[in-house]
């Protein structure tokens, strides 16, 4: 059974069909990259499975479960974790701070307890602070342990992130463009961190990104888009070189034109 | 200059973050407690007055500079709490039960004002926290079976296990016992999952849901716990002004606090403190001054609002951080002595804006 399932998912904004009738699985412990020209409805179908919109129609399930009507606040329970295109952290929070609210999922002190800071509060929050520092250690981030993420780089942020949605412990990873305004050493980087995300902690990842070397080094299945349609699915090299993909991205030829 | 050499997980979870905090925390205590055996009724009174707007202070700063919600409203959470407290009280509940309940009700009031304006945020909240401060307000005047209407209702003096609370040193310590419990619970509250989830909320709505915040949970509890502490301040403010008017609680009050938050800094609890100090002892400056200024212009209608107006305005402006924001470059000037640099207080300039999904 497919770790994720999307059954013939669509979206309407009004009158455009963002995503149109797309189903894809994805299998446990792959890397699956969305590709697809500006527009192509990437960052939309990210935003149905983190549910942030609403589906018109079909299904979305994980690991058998479905979770189509679930409210977006209790997805990362459910184990799906997601990054930004343009970065979503907290900028007046210190990079500690904002990997300890990617714990949150995972607290079950009660309010009282919260407000009295009893033992039990005290106790998970030093369990908390042992997984974040657990993934400050793995993505090598401890000189910015307590430095505020406005006062961050660019670059160093885009980390953050991925430390983020990894102290959320998740079964599927989405990442959307973990490139995009990444220097060309940055990029690599952040190609051996999904390397490390997959073999050594396990974790099924879903990327959206422009950048095919990285697309290349990374994926073991790309899906198409364009016009919120599917256009091909398959290894990279077989979907890189598929004539409407090819279409998509170069245009069509003069006769198909004329 | 100190540097904290962090060796145990326990450390960051605790408040004090070294034996200096503890050290000045505890002088500090020290003094407030022996403050009213040095100086006379008149600055104890006027310190107790402090305490009191301190708590409203804090409950709105949790609000405003943590959960990014703002409120024109607190006056009206103030006037709950002492109305709540004061007919209570009046009825023969002792004080040590009026207070809490006074702090429970208003908590309550909050959550139920918190609910339907979930799904506003900026302009539209304020104005819709306008709104309920007003309509509070005229509940003041017409219920005047329970609140006395235009009349006014004398608070009756409360007393704590057989001891009369009568003199201004009395409201002082209860106040001062309050505004402790109070930075307590925030302070707990800031260090835990909750607080995170505040400023999570503040920074970000979009990404605090996907990390499995729940928006309109942590909204309406943020708008309980904040107007509960306003009430305990009100229950306070009661005994200090003696009695009870309904137009006490306007929208003027409501700026005070708010002009509390933005004055003594955003985001912080000391900020809270130093912005309490800062609206009660003003008109007393402006008391003192009035007479020596020259033109007349000590004798103009209106000069009080309108230089609390000035100062938010040139504090906006200029100084976002507040009197904290000043106290920390100062204290970091010192620390640092001799090698301040200009841009060591400068924030940087991001160009990469995100754009919010929202």
């Amino acid at each position: 059974m497919s770790l994720f399932e999307a059954q013939n998912i669509s979206v309407r904004f009004g009158g455009i069909r963002a995503v149109d009738d797309v189903s894809f699985n994805v299998e446990k412990g792959e890397v699956f990259s969305i590709i697809g020209p500006n527009g192509a409805g990437k960052t939309t179908i990210f935003n149905l499975i983190s549910r942030i919109y609403n589906s018109t129609e079909g299904k979305l399930i994980l690991d058998g479960q479905d979770f189509t009507k679930t409210p977006p606040n209790l997805v990362a329970g459910m184990g799906i974790a997601r990054t930004f295109q343009n970065i979503e952290l907290f900028p007046n929070a210190t990079l500690l701070q904002n990997l300890l609210i990617g714990r949150h999922c995972h607290s079950t002190v009660g309010l009282f307890s919260q407000l009295a800071f009893t033992g039990a509060t005290r106790r998970a929050e030093i369990q908390h602070r042992e997984k974040a520092e657990d993934v400050i250690a793995f993505l090598g981030m401890q000189r910015y342990r307590d430095a505020l993420i406005a006062n961050l780089p660019y670059g160093v942020r885009k980390v953050v992130e991925l430390g983020r949605a990894l102290c959320i412990e998740p079964k599927l990873l989405l990442l959307d463009e973990p490139s995009s305004g990444l220097n060309v050493e940055e990029t690599e980087g952040m190609g051996f961190w999904i390397e490390d995300i997959k073999k050594d902690l396990g974790i099924t990842v879903i990327m959206v990104e422009h950048d095919m070397a990285l697309v290349n080094q990374v994926s073991d299945r790309v899906m198409a888009l364009n016009y919120g349609k599917v256009l091909a699915m398959g290894s990279p090299r077989d979907v890189q070189t598929h004539p409407e993909v090819v279409k998509a991205y170069l245009g069509g030829d003069l006769e198909d034109a004329a | 200059m100190r540097y904290l050499f962090r060796t145990d997980y326990r450390q960051d979870t605790s408040l004090a973050r070294h034996g200096g905090d503890l050290f000045w925390y505890g002088l500090l205590l020290i003094v407030m407690i022996a403050f009213p055996m040095l100086l006379g009724e008149f600055y104890v009174g006027e310190m107790g007055g402090v305490f009191i707007f301190a708590i409203a202070g804090v409950g709105l700063m949790l609000l405003v500079g943590y959960t990014g919600l703002i409120s024109l409203g607190h006056a009206a959470f103030l006037g709950i709490g002492a109305y709540t407290n004061s007919v209570l009280l009046a009825r023969g509940v002792p004080f040590v039960i009026t207070l809490p309940l006074a702090g429970v009700f208003t908590a309550l009031c909050g959550a139920a004002i918190g609910l339907p304006t979930l799904r506003m945020s900026g302009l539209y909240l304020a104005i819709a926290t306008l709104a309920f401060g007003s309509i509070v307000g005229t509940i003041f005047q017409k219920w005047s079976s329970v609140t006395g209407g235009f009349d006014g209702f004398a608070v009756p003096t409360p007393t704590i296990f057989g001891v009369g609370l009568d003199g201004a040193t009395g409201i002082y310590y209860v106040s001062l016992a309050v505004l402790i419990f109070v930075l307590w619970i925030s302070a707990n509250m800031l260090r835990s999952p909750m607080g995170r989830a505040m400023v999570a909320i503040r920074d970000s709505e979009v990404s605090a849901q996907s990390m499995g915040i729940n928006l309109a949970r942590y909204k309406a509890m943020a708008f309980a716990i904040s107007a509960g502490m306003t009430g305990l301040a009100g229950g306070l403010f009661a005994h200090y002004v003696r009695f009870l008017a309904p137009d006490a609680f306007d929208v003027l009050l409501s700026v005070q606090f708010v002009t509390i938050v933005f004055v003594g800094g955003l985001g912080s609890l000391h900020g809270a403190i130093f912005g309490a100090i800062f609206v009660r002892l003003l008109p007393q400056f402006i008391a003192i001054v009035r007479d020596d200024l020259p033109f007349g212009i000590g004798r103009l209608p209106g000069l009080e609002p309108s230089l609390f107006g000035l100062v938010l305005v040139l504090v906006i402006l200029f100084q976002p951080g507040g009197i904290n924001g000043i106290w920390l470059k100062a204290k970091h000037w010192f620390t640092a002595f001799p090698f301040k640099r200009q841009t060591s207080s400068r924030r940087q300039k991001s160009y990469a804006k995100s754009e919010r999904l929202r």
